[in-house]
């Protein structure tokens, strides 16, 4: 959770300074992410938005490629193709993000389906925020999990904003966790800023999964501390007194403040852990921006397994471009 | 190029050959495969215990089980975004879509995850499926029955597109879109569905994707058509045969990768060019076809490139034969164009 709130921090300020394009911070919501994703195992799948770099550093990700996709550099995984917080890991079974909300999760429902019929215990985890829950897809994705008791958990991370919109302009129920029960499984409301209630609810609904029980969803509230993105100013639709009352609830303060009651963690830990997080993030900073950019022809591949004569003739086209 | 039956010449001996229409080829296809395949997972609205809406999926579920063939809940963005959750995961699936009027809730699907799956990660995920649909008008369909939206799909790098025109091709195509590493949109002439027989072979064959076929050869004028309208195409070059006028027809069966040789081999021989399709004419795959041509071969024309197309309005129900090209329109456009 600290490495995630490091990461978050640099690399807004590496955006403030023109160093990278753009960037979605995940400030106040590590403990719903990093929570959930320590309750599934390596060879259990995630499929999170792009604000989930908790996810990405909780399923191990190192942070020198998580710097060298906001970069987009040549050692960018996504091979400088998406913008930044797309990010996308086979290794660690983290799916590759696209921006349009929510329609990831029927592909969580078709991969959980997968893991399903071939008898497999595994699961698969997909996380969505409170906006998402007003997208068709949301619906569909729910549906076609309770119908096919697929092995899925979706954790919504409602963080009390799409953008400028309130929860409340998202849905007249009560809750987000209740519109699971019209599907036929269990919704649960848990505390998203506390990591341990987030991290017992979640191996819950993991183990009803992997037990073929079918799947759940976890509404955690909790709250976007900083903006949408960098190119928002969320002090166009919230209060300072919003924002102040929130970082008193923020979630490392709270589990630091426990781990100290009970002696775990110290002052000297603490410092240790940020100099330790500092270090790693600097550096992994300084050998990423050495990287060049991907060469121009990388931009023509994967488009299909194979080649096709105009994606050919476009390589050629460019690389004779006059502004090479 | 190849001529039609050249793919019969290089059969294995001892393959059966069946006559069978077009629907048939397409469940022929699914059902030896998927005893070849086990990834292969057949899913959509009543395609199981109901076969299908145009029985494309007869059998299936009977033989394969309900494991294999899975009858969806009725939510196109549903069935195709599964599907790709299912491909990521390594298994196989074919997707139908009821009709490919229907496919819109699932545009976006099919836009932002499924072409774009490998590009976006880094080649790091693939997202292998067959999209099938049946598509085109002549059935009475009205707006929503029968629309022929390909266009659409060219437009987005990624995915292939894939049309058969006879039972052969259907059959031939479809397993070598079952086999390929790209996502496929494979759209059924459904007007056809039944009216078109051929011989086939029972067992394992393939028709490349991304080869044109000359159905029949000439030498004053291009046709270029694809699925139900090629039929239409053959029936104008008859006509005009009568007073002479050789119409070399070629069947696109891919529009994506598009066979570009194919296209330019025919329209230098000939130097005339007619692009036949029922879908609307503006934005339509006709277009693409006629600026190719005119980047690489306007200096072989001896007229202008015409096209035969259904019109720029919904596809209307009572008028619809008005609507789409027949082998009068087809006739009057070689006319023209010989006399231009």
């Amino acid at each position: 959770m600290t490495l995630t709130r490091a990461f978050d921090v640099k690399s807004l300020s590496l955006q403030r300074q023109g160093r990278i394009g753009f960037y979605a911070p995940c400030a106040g919501q590590e403990a719903a992410q990093i929570g959930s994703t320590f309750a599934l195992r390596q060879d259990d799948w995630v499929l999170p938005t792009y604000r989930d770099t908790g996810v990405a550093v909780a399923r191990g990700v190192p942070i020198r490629l998580l710097f060298a996709h906001l970069l987009g550099n040549a050692s960018d995984e996504m091979m400088g193709r998406q913008m930044p917080n797309h990010w996308g890991y086979k290794e660690v079974n983290f799916v590759s993000i696209a921006a349009t909300i929510a329609a990831h999760l029927p592909v969580a429902t078709g991969i959980a389906m997968g893991m399903k019929l071939r008898k497999e215990d595994k699961v698969a985890m997909a996380f969505h925020g409170d906006g998402a829950t007003s997208e068709g897809d949301f619906h569909t994705a729910y549906n076609f999990a309770g119908v096919f008791k697929a092995p899925v958990v979706f954790i919504c991370e409602n963080n009390g904003w799409a953008i400028s919109l309130p929860s409340s302009r998202q849905t007249a129920s009560q809750s987000f966790a209740e519109k699971a029960e019209a599907y036929g499984f269990l919704g649960v409301r848990v505390d998203g800023n506390d990591v341990l209630a987030v991290y017992k609810a979640a191996n819950e609904a993991v183990e009803r999964a992997r037990r073929g029980k079918g799947p759940t969803m976890i509404e955690c509230i909790t709250y976007r501390m900083g903006p949408h993105s960098t190119s928002d100013d969320p002090n166009r639709y919230r209060t300072k007194e919003e924002i102040e009352e929130w970082r008193r609830k923020d979630p490392i303060e709270r589990f630091r403040n426990y781990l100290e009651r009970r002696g775990i963690w110290t002052k000297d830990y603490g410092e240790s852990v940020s100099r330790e997080n500092e270090t790693l993030i600097i550096n992994a900073i300084k050998e990423e921006e050495k990287i060049p950019r991907p060469e121009i022809r990388t931009m023509f591949e994967d488009v299909y397994a194979e080649m096709p004569w105009n994606l050919k003739e476009q390589i050629s086209d460019e690389e004779g471009s006059a502004s090479n | 190029m190849e001529l039609e039956g050249a793919d019969f010449r290089r059969r294995r001996v001892g393959f059966q050959l069946t006559v069978i229409n077009i629907v048939q080829a397409v469940n022929q296809a699914l059902r030896e495969e998927m005893r070849r395949d086990d990834r292969i997972i057949v899913l959509g609205e009543d395609v199981g215990r109901d076969g299908g809406v145009f029985r494309a999926t007869e059998g299936l579920y009977d033989e394969f089980g309900q494991d294999r063939v899975i009858d969806t809940p009725l939510a196109e963005s549903g069935i195709i975004g599964t599907a790709i959750g299912m491909a990521i995961y390594g298994m196989n699936p074919v997707p139908e879509i009821q009709f490919l009027d229907f496919i819109y809730p699932a545009f976006d699907q099919i836009v932002t995850n499924l072409s774009k799956l490998r590009y976006r990660s880094g080649g790091q995920y693939s997202c292998h499926l067959v999209v099938r649909a049946p598509y085109g008008g002549g059935i009475k369909g009205g707006h929503y029955h029968s629309q022929s939206s390909e266009a659409y799909f060219c437009h987005t790098a990624g995915l292939k597109v894939v049309i058969p025109a006879t039972p052969y091709d259907t059959k031939g195509l479809l397993l070598s879109s079952l086999r390929d590493e790209d996502p496929v949109i494979f759209l059924e002439p459904k007007r056809i569905y039944r009216a078109v027989k051929a011989e086939v072979p029972d067992g394992d064959f393939t028709v490349p994707i991304g080869k044109a076929r000359v159905a029949r050869e000439g030498t004053d004028i291009s046709l270029f058509a694809y699925g139900a309208m090629l039929h239409v195409g053959m029936e104008g070059a008859e006509l005009a045969a009568k007073s002479g006028i050789q119409t070399e027809v070629v069947d696109l069966r891919t529009l994506v990768p598009l066979d570009i040789d194919a296209v330019l081999e025919s329209v230098r021989k000939t130097g005339r060019v007619i692009i036949l399709h029922e879908a609307p004419k503006t934005g339509g795959f006709g277009a693409e076809i006629a600026a190719l041509i005119a980047e690489k071969a306007i200096d072989y024309l001896k007229g202008p490139i015409i096209r035969v197309t259904g019109y720029d309005t919904p596809f209307p129900y009572t008028l619809e034969e008005r609507y789409l090209p027949d082998a009068q329109k087809v006739l009057n456009a070689i006319n023209k164009l010989m006399q231009s």
